[in-house]
């Protein structure tokens, strides 16, 4: 059993989303202040599971995202968990004032639980895609992101966005079907977790695009280039040790994201370097364009964000290190 | 606290002036729809809802949410009145530093529940706050004011339908019908009307009413309301009602007096208080 309350074989068996209605259920346990709030999505969120065990917790506002983001400021204010999911490009774009105005400006304890993002919705088109979630998110005061990469690490990722107070944007995408964090773990918010060590340049990544760090680096060790790792699950607030740390011994950078490159993590780390120890940062992501659509990994080959594409980023980053 | 109709009345009197000289010493401030919801506020707090201004997060209080949040030049000097906080407080506001300026913050002001000031955000608050006192089994009523104009935007009619859909008889809404917006009047801009269908139809309790008429707004609150319903006043009033030159002109939605005015002010509503 691991700490979490589920067990690891399960966890191992389950996807990233299964893995979220799992541990909120579970959760629900836990937190008897715990209340979820949906909109018409409980089932395709998978946020059902907590539903099936806790009805009278369980409150659907229909296809109303901003009266369910509002309303959970209502129940935060009254001392409730208030855990609102929907697709992040709804909770991000058509509920975005109530996030900033009732949600983050008041300071509650609400929990936006963002599922289907990046692309993951890849077939449904740039309606669905959310790409720029991060880059409102992480504009507004008092606001955390956590972006988990894995099934394991979404079910750490919740226990550890319940037990903090304050608000916080959860983005879940379909999650990386491998598995990138292995065993048991200590998840921090705000502390990064360094997957390989290296010293040639370190690539810095979160949700899906992890995995896809993962393959480069192990493309660029072929050709005897070392590439550090970083899982950076929380966005915000960014783990800056971390990152200076990589600029000071490997100077350079890659950051690879399923988001704009407008306003993600790569602009957080690459104004962190700027402002303490410039070196040259890469984004891949979204190249300031509107997604295709498609079967997932077309789209998300269409929009640069694979292995290829971050080790071509990192070639460029190694050779603007040595200039 | 319990006031009989003519001490809600002086009280509502003795407010409106106190905003009045608030607005004037801050230099600005939304006095018509501050002044047109007095009546409204006035009874709330000193005799409908159950609120102890000395354990203001007494956990069996009534709540009240001021979704027009530019009102809180009419709101603030209630709380003060009520005894939330000191009457000097008011003369800080909208300066630097003060707890309070245009609109609300339920953090920096002693007796304020809901931060608001971008409209159409307070009933679907409300609603969760209501969700939640039924789910802690609490015997509380939330009482929510809305501006008339604040009704244009959608954010009210999908809490319109989640309160009636969620059967909240603990929430009682109530519009500030001063028949203006920021604009101008608000049938020349966009009409609400007919306004008393449209919420029957969306499932809520209705009851019309004279918003600047004491005994009507008591009893309006104090009649007995169906289970399982959400409740809506729609308070007929008069932007600027208590200064008889601004009264109903929607150039008074954000102002302050000149000096004959503010002796008009000063004779009318000083004249109530004392009368
Ligand atoms: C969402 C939003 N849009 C615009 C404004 C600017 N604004 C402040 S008050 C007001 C008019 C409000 O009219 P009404 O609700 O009728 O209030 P009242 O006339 O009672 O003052 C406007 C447009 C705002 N505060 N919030």
């Amino acid at each position: 059993m691991a700490k979490d309350g589920l067990s690891m074989a399960d966890i191992e068996k389950m996807s990233a989303r299964d893995a979220f209605g799992e541990a909120l259920a579970k959760a629900g346990e836990t937190y008897p202040n715990l209340v979820l709030l949906g909109a018409d999505a409980i089932g395709s969120t998978r946020a059902a599971a907590f539903m099936k065990k806790f009805p009278e917790r369980t409150f659907n506002f229909g296809i109303a995202e901003q009266e369910m983001v509002a309303a959970a400021a209502g129940f935060a204010i009254r001392g409730k968990i208030a855990v609102a999911t929907a697709y992040g490009f709804l909770l991000s774009l058509r509920a975005c004032e109530q996030v900033r105005t009732d949600v983050c400006y008041q300071n509650l304890n609400v929990k936006l639980m963002a599922t289907h993002t990046g692309l993951s919705m890849s077939d449904a088109g740039t309606t669905h895609h959310s790409t720029e979630d991060v880059a409102i998110m992480r504009s507004f005061a008092n606001m955390t992101i956590v972006a988990p990469s894995d099934a394991l690490e979404t079910v750490k990722a919740v226990n550890a966005v319940l037990a903090y107070e304050g608000p916080v944007y959860l983005r879940m995408g379909r999650g990386s079907l491998s598995a990138v964090n292995t065993g048991d773990y200590d998840f921090i918010i705000g502390k990064a977790i360094t997957l390989q060590e290296g010293t040639d340049l370190t690539i810095i990544a979160y949700g899906i695009m992890v995995n896809e760090a993962l393959i480069a680096a192990q493309k660029l060790a072929a050709e005897g280039i070392k590439a550090r790792v970083v899982n950076m699950h929380t966005i915000k607030p960014l783990d800056v040790e971390c990152v200076l740390k990589a600029a000071r011994e490997t100077g350079a950078i890659v950051t690879a994201e399923e988001h704009t490159v407008i306003g993600g993590l790569g602009e957080a780390v690459a104004a962190t370097t700027a402002e303490y120890h410039p070196v040259p940062v890469i984004k891949v992501g979204l190249q300031d364009c509107f997604s295709v659509f498609g079967p997932e990994d077309g789209v998300r080959n269409a929009m640069g964000l694979n292995a290829e594409h971050i080790l071509a980023a990192a070639r460029v980053a190694l050779e603007r290190k040595h200039r | 606290m319990h006031l009989t109709i003519p001490e809600l009345e002086k009280k509502a009197a003795k407010i409106r002036l106190r905003s009045i000289e608030m607005i004037e010493t801050a230099g600005g401030g939304h006095i018509g729809g501050s002044l047109s919801a007095m009546d409204i506020m006035t009874a709330l707090y000193f005799r409908i809802m159950k609120v102890n201004p000395n354990q203001p997060k007494d956990p069996n209080r009534d709540w009240f949410i001021l979704s027009a949040g530019h009102k809180a030049a009419g709101f603030v000097p209630v709380l003060s009145e009520r005894g939330y906080f000191g009457d000097e407080l008011l003369n800080t506001f909208n300066k630097l530093g003060s707890p309070f300026g245009m609109h609300p913050d339920k953090n920096k002001i002693v007796g304020c529940e809901v931060s608001t000031g971008s409209l159409g955000h307070g009933l679907p608050m409300a609603v969760g706050i209501a969700l939640s006192l039924r789910m802690d089994k609490l015997d509380s009523t939330v009482y929510c004011l809305m501006g008339d104009g604040e009704n244009h935007e959608g954010t009210v009619w999908e809490a319109a339908m989640g309160a009636a859909q969620h059967r909240l008889g603990n929430l009682v809404a109530i519009i500030d019908y001063n028949k203006c917006s920021m604009d101008g009047p608000i049938d020349s801009i966009v009409s609400l009307e007919p306004i008393v269908d449209k919420w029957k139809a969306f499932g809520w309790h209705v009851i019309r009413i004279d918003g600047n008429d004491m005994a009507q707004v008591v009893a309006a609150f104090e009649q007995e309301r169906p289970a399982g319903k959400p409740c809506m006043i729609i308070a007929d009033t008069l932007k600027g009602k208590g200064v008889p030159s601004i009264e109903g002109d929607y150039h008074w939605h954000y102002g302050v007096l000149n000096e004959k005015q503010l002796e008009q002010a000063r004779r009318e509503l000083g004249g109530k208080c004392n009368g």
